[in-house]
C-alpha cells in the first residue's frame, strides 16, 4: 500500500501545480488586467501606472512564481477592493461555507442512505418509486430556483424561517435543504444500485444459508460492500459542495467564500479569485486522497493486494 | 431453455420451433420505444419544446423585447386580475411573459445542445485515445481528467464569462469546455473493454490502421453510451446556464434566458411569485424530459441490466 | 430400506413454481426424495432441470417470486412446512447446510475467513468467541488447510480456489449439521483439485455420518460419490435408483442418453462415436402435455404425447417415468420383438 499511496500523492501534487497555474491565469485571460482595473476613463499613463503598482508589467511566469513563493509563506496578497489580506478574508468566510457544506452533505446522507437501502430491499414497491421520484426531482430542480421557492413559502408566506443572515442556526435550514437536495440523488442511486448488486450476490446467498438474521445479512454483509463507492462519492461531493456553494450563498445572502469569489470576479479582484479557486481545488484534491485512503482501508482487496 | 438464478429468470425460447421470422433488432427497438413511458414522455416534451422554439414567431404575436411600461406586472390568466390577452402575464418591463418563455426555449435548447456536443467531442476523443492506447498516453489523459475535476466548475465558468462576455456563443463554448468528464470516463472504460475483444484483435491482425479500428470497431460500441450521456450533460448545461444567468454572469439582458427571467423577477417575487415560478417550472420540466429521454434511450438500446 | 431413525430428510411432492409474466413456470414438479445418515444422494441433470431449485426449496432459500408446495418436507422428523421464516432460519446453518458452486463469489470479500466461520457458530448459540475460534481452527485443519491460525485472519481473495472451497466446507461443518447439500461443489475448480475435494467430502461423511446431497451434471462425480441417484429433467424426477443400478441398467431414455454421451470404461467401445441428445428442453410454462422428454426421445411413440407420464416404482427405491418400462406394454412388446435390444 505505501507504493500505491506515493503514486497517488505524486499525481495529486502534479494536478495541484497545474490547477494553481490555471487558477492564476483565469482572470488574466482577458489580456489586459491593468486596463480593467484602471477603469474605462484611464489614460495610457494611468494604465501603465496601475500595471506597475500591481506588478502586472512583469513577465507572467515571474508573477506566478512570486505569487507561489509568497503563498508558501502564508501571504496570498491583498484584496484590491478592501485591501485586506486574502488569507484573512478567506478565514473569515470559510466557516460559513464549511458549515453549509457539511450540513448539506449530512442532510443528503441522512435521506439518501436509508432510502437507498429501503428501495433496494423492496424493489418496485412504493418506497422504491418514491426514492426514484425524489432522485429525478432533486436532479432536475434548478437549485437557485428551489431556494427562492423555499424563501417564498417558508420565509414569507408561512414566516417560519429567516430569509437571510448567518447569525443563527435556523438561517442555515433552507440553504441546507436547497443544497442537500442537489447532492442527494446521486448518493441515493449509488446506494440503491450498490445494495441491489450486493443483495443479488452469491455471498448473500451464503449468508442466508447460514441462517443469519435479516439485519445481519442486510447491514453486516450487504451494506458493508455496497457502501464502498458511496464513501468515495461522499468525499468527492464535499469537494464539489465547497466549490458549488456560490449559487446558494447568493440566494440566501450567506457570507461564504463562494459568494466572496463571485463578488471578486465581478470586481476583477484577481488576488482573491485566484486564491479561492486554488484553495477550493486543493481541498478537493485532498478530499479525493482521503477518500482513496478510506477506500483502501475498507476494502481488504486493495489494502492487502 | 430456461435458466433460473435467484430473482432473475431468463427465458430464451419457449418452444423448440425455429423462428425464421424473428423480428429485426430495429423492429424490437421500435416496439420497446413505443411502450416505454419515460421515453415517450421525454420525447414528447422535447419535440414540443423544439417546435415551440422554432415556430415561436408564428405562435405568438408579441415581440419578446418590446417593452410597454403601461402593461407591466400583469398577473397570469389563472390569478385574479389576469387577462387572456397576456396568458402568462407580463414582467416588470411590460413584456409578454409567455412570449419570452417561448423565445427562451431557443436559448436553453441551443446552449444545452451546443455545450453537450462540444463536451461530447472533447470527452469522447480523449476517452477513445486514452482507452485505446493505454500506457503513458492514458496517464496523460487521466491527468487531464483529474485537473478538470479538481477545478471548481462554477467558479471557473463565472471567471471565463467575466473575461469573454456573456453571448450565447461564448456561454455555449465555455460550458462545453467544462463538462466533458462523464464522457471521458465512460468512453475510456468502454474503449478499454472493447480493446481486448477478439474482433479488435482480428482487425489488428489483418493490418487495419489504428484510426480505422478506433472509428470502425470501437466507436460504434461507444455510441450508445455517448447518446445517453449527451442527454444528461445537455440537462446539466441547461441548469448551469440558468444558474449563471441568474447570478448575472451568464446570458445578458434583454435576451430572454429562463435563468435571467428568474433573476429579473426576483425583486418582485413576494407579490408576483409567478415571475419566478413560471420560468423555473419550465426549466424543471425540460430537464426532467431530457433525463427521461436519456434513460429511455439507454433502456431501449441496452436493456441487459433490466429484469 | 432405510431405518426411520436414520432418515434425515424426506421430501414428498415438492413443487416450485415461479411467477413470470407469461404465466407460472414449473421449475420443479412433484419431486420425491429422501436421504439417510451417512448416505450420499446425487441429483443429476442438465442446467435448468430444477435440481438447484429443489435444493433451495429444501433449504428455504427460494427467491421472492417462487412458490413452494409439498406434501411432506421433514428434516430429522421435524416438519419444515409448518415453520415460520424465523424458525427456518434457525435451522439453516445448524441442522442443514449448503455448499455452493463458486467459492470466490460465495464468500464475502470484506470479512476474514475466521469471521465468516465464527459467525455461524455464534449465531446459533454454540459457544463464545474463543470457542468459536478454536472450533474454526480445528475444522480448517480437518479439511486439510495447514497454518490454520494464520488462514483464519486472511481474506477470501488471499486463498487459492481449492483452499477456498475447503474453507467453505469447513464453514458448513461448524455446527455439525445432519444434512449437507452441495450444489456443484467442484465445477468451478481445476480438474486436479476436483478429485481432492470429492475425496475430502467422502472422508468427512465417513467420519461425521451426515446425509449428503450432491447436485451435479457430471456423471463422473456421480460414479465416484453416489450411493443413490435421482435423475431430473425439465423439473421432474425421471429416474431413481442406486448408483450401480443406474449405471448398469438405465431405464429412462434420458438417462441412457446421458450415459451415451460420456465414455465409460468397460462399456464404451473404442472408436465408437459418442452420443448426443438432439433437441431442446420444452417450455416449462403451462400444463404438462405428455412426456417432457418426448420431443427428443429416439423411442417416442403416440402415447407418449397423450398424457403426462406418471413416476412408477418398479422395485424398492427404483423408479422411472417412462411408458416403455411398463410391463406388458404393447409398444414395448412390439419393440423387443421387432428389434434387438
Amino acid at each position: 500500500m505505501p507504493r500505491f499511496l506515493i503514486h497517488r500523492a505524486t499525481i495529486a501534487l502534479l494536478v495541484a501545480i497545474t490547477v494553481s497555474i490555471i487558477g492564476f491565469t483565469l482572470l488574466r485571460l482577458s489580456g489586459d488586467l491593468a486596463s480593467a482595473l484602471a477603469g474605462d476613463t484611464a489614460t495610457p499613463a494611468q494604465i501603465a501606472q496601475t500595471a506597475h503598482l500591481y506588478g502586472l508589467d512583469r513577465p507572467l511566469y515571474i508573477q506566478y512564481l512570486d505569487w507561489v513563493w509568497k503563498a508558501l509563506h502564508g501571504d496570498l496578497g491583498r484584496s484590491l477592493f478592501t485591501n485586506e489580506p486574502v488569507t484573512f478574508l478567506i478565514g473569515q468566510r470559510i466557516g460559513v461555507t464549511a458549515q453549509l457544506s457539511i450540513m448539506s452533505l449530512t442532510f443528503a446522507l441522512l435521506i439518501a442512505i436509508p432510502l437507498g437501502v429501503l428501495a433496494a430491499t423492496r424493489p418496485n414497491s412504493w418506497i422504491d418509486r418514491l426514492a426514484l421520484s425524489l432522485s429525478i426531482f432533486g436532479q432536475a430542480m434548478p437549485n437557485f430556483w428551489f431556494g427562492l421557492i423555499l424563501i417564498i413559502v417558508f420565509g414569507v408566506t408561512l414566516r417560519w424561517l429567516p430569509i437571510s443572515g448567518t447569525d443563527h442556526f435556523s438561517n442555515f435550514i433552507m440553504p441546507t435543504v436547497t443544497l442537500g437536495t442537489s447532492v442527494m440523488p446521486a448518493i441515493m442511486r449509488l446506494t440503491r444500485t450498490g445494495m441491489l448488486d450486493a443483495l443479488d450476490s452469491d455471498y448473500i446467498r451464503t449468508a442466508r444459508a447460514k441462517g443469519l438474521s435479516t439485519g445481519s445479512v442486510l447491514f453486516k454483509h450487504a451494506l458493508r460492500n455496497a457502501i464502498l463507492p458511496v464513501v468515495s462519492l461522499t468525499a468527492v461531493s464535499l469537494g464539489f459542495l465547497l466549490g458549488g456553494s456560490v449559487i446558494v450563498e447568493s440566494v440566501f445572502a450567506l457570507n461564504g467564500i463562494g459568494f466572496l469569489a463571485f463578488q471578486s470576479i465581478l470586481r476583477t479582484d484577481f488576488p482573491v479569485v485566484q486564491s479561492i479557486v486554488v484553495f477550493v481545488s486543493f481541498c478537493y484534491i485532498l478530499l479525493t486522497l482521503v477518500s482513496d485512503l478510506i477506500n483502501a482501508y475498507l476494502d481488504p482487496r486493495i489494502r492487502l493486494g | 431453455m430456461t435458466s433460473i438464478e435467484r430473482d432473475r429468470i431468463i427465458i430464451s425460447s419457449p418452444a423448440p420451433t425455429y423462428d425464421l421470422e424473428a423480428p429485426s433488432p430495429r423492429a424490437v427497438m421500435r416496439r420497446r420505444a413505443l411502450t416505454h413511458p419515460g421515453f415517450l414522455f421525454g420525447a414528447t416534451i422535447m419535440l414540443a419544446t423544439v417546435l415551440i422554439a422554432v415556430f415561436a414567431p408564428l405562435l405568438t404575436p408579441y415581440d419578446p423585447y418590446a417593452q410597454d411600461l403601461s402593461q407591466r406586472l400583469i398577473p397570469p390568466v389563472w390569478v385574479a386580475k389576469g387577462t387572456w390577452v397576456h396568458l402568462f402575464g407580463t414582467d416588470a418591463m411590460g413584456r409578454d411573459y409567455l412570449t419570452r418563455l417561448m423565445y427562451g426555449a431557443r436559448i436553453s435548447l441551443t446552449i444545452g445542445f451546443g455545450a453537450a456536443t462540444i463536451a461530447g467531442v472533447i470527452g469522447t476523443s480523449l476517452g477513445l485515445i486514452g482507452g485505446y492506447f493505454g500506457g503513458k498516453v492514458d496517464a496523460v489523459v487521466m491527468y487531464l481528467v483529474n485537473v478538470k475535476l479538481a477545478l471548481p466548475g462554477i467558479l471557473v465558468a463565472l471567471s471565463l464569462i467575466e473575461v469573454f462576455g456573456g453571448s450565447v456563443f461564448s456561454v455555449t463554448l465555455i460550458l462545453g469546455v467544462l463538462f466533458w468528464d462523464r464522457f471521458i470516463v465512460v468512453t475510456r472504460s468502454v474503449t478499454q473493454q472493447t480493446r481486448v475483444a477478439d474482433y479488435v484483435a482480428a482487425a489488428e491482425a489483418v493490418g487495419a490502421s489504428r484510426l480505422r479500428i478506433i472509428l470502425g470497431e470501437v466507436l460504434p460500441n461507444v455510441l450508445n453510451h455517448i447518446i445517453v450521456i449527451a442527454s444528461l450533460e445537455m440537462a446539466v448545461a441547461i441548469l448551469v446556464e440558468a444558474a449563471l444567468s441568474f447570478l448575472g454572469l451568464g446570458i445578458r439582458p434583454p435576451t430572454p434566458s429562463w435563468g435571467l427571467m428568474i433573476s429579473e423577477g426576483r425583486n418582485f417575487m413576494f407579490f408576483q411569485p409567478y415571475l419566478v415560478a413560471v420560468p423555473g417550472i419550465a426549466i424543471f420540466i425540460l430537464v426532467i424530459a431530457i433525463n427521461m429521454l436519456g434513460d429511455g434511450i439507454r433502456d431501449i438500446t441496452a436493456p441487459e441490466g433490466r429484469n | 430400506m432405510t431405518e426411520a431413525r436414520d432418515e434425515v430428510l424426506r421430501v414428498e411432492g415438492l413443487s416450485v413454481g415461479i411467477d413470470v409474466p407469461a404465466g407460472m413456470l414449473r421449475a420443479v414438479t412433484d419431486v420425491d426424495l429422501h436421504v439417510a445418515r451417512g448416505e450420499t444422494l446425487c441429483i443429476v441433470g442438465e442446467s435448468g432441470c430444477g435440481k438447484t431449485m429443489t435444493s433451495l426449496g429444501i433449504m428455504g432459500l427460494l427467491p421472492r417470486r417462487a412458490r413452494l408446495s409439498a406434501r411432506r418436507l421433514t428434516l430429522e422428523g421435524r416438519d419444515l412446512l409448518t415453520l415460520s421464516d424465523k424458525q427456518r432460519a434457525a435451522l439453516r446453518g445448524d441442522r442443514m447446510a449448503m455448499i455452493f458452486q463458486d467459492p470466490m463469489t460465495s464468500l464475502n470479500p470484506v470479512y476474514t475467513i475466521g469471521n465468516q466461520m465464527e459467525e455461524i457458530y455464534l449465531r446459533h448459540g454454540k459457544g463464545n468467541h474463543r470457542q468459536a475460534r478454536e472450533h474454526a481452527e480445528y475444522l480448517l485443519n480437518k479439511v486439510g488447510i495447514s497454518a490454520a491460525t494464520s488462514r483464519l485472519a486472511q481474506y477470501p481473495h488471499q486463498l487459492s480456489g481449492g483452499l477456498r472451497q475447503r474453507a467453505m466446507i469447513a464453514m458448513t461443518l461448524m455446527c455439525d449439521p445432519t444434512l449437507i447439500i452441495a450444489d456443484e461443489p467442484t465445477t468451478a475448480l481445476d480438474v486436479t483439485i476436483q478429485a481432492q475435494i470429492l475425496h475430502l467430502l467422502a472422508d468427512l461423511q465417513h467420519e461425521y455420518r451426515m446425509a449428503l446431497i450432491l447436485i451435479t451434471h457430471d456423471l463422473g462425480v456421480v460414479a465416484r460419490m453416489a450411493d443413490r441417484v435421482v435423475v431430473m429433467y425439465a423439473g421432474q424426477v425421471v429416474e431413481t435408483g442406486t448408483a450401480k443400478e443406474i449405471f448398469a441398467a438405465p431405464r429412462h431414455p434420458y438417462t441412457r442418453g446421458l450415459l451415451d454421451c460420456i465414455p465409460i470404461p468397460g462399456k464404451t467401445v473404442r472408436g465408437a462415436q459418442l452420443g448426443s441428445i438432439p433437441g431442446l428442453v420444452p417450455s416449462l410454462i403451462g400444463p404438462i402435455a405428455g412426456c417432457q422428454f418426448g420431443n427428443r426421445c429416439p423411442q417416442a411413440f403416440a402415447d407418449c404425447a397423450a398424457a403426462a407420464v406418471p413416476l412408477r416404482e418398479t422395485a424398492p427405491g427404483r423408479t422411472d417415468r417412462c411408458l416403455l418400462t411398463a410391463p406388458l406394454h404393447p409398444q414395448r412388446l412390439s419393440q423387443s420383438l421387432g428389434a434387438a435390444e
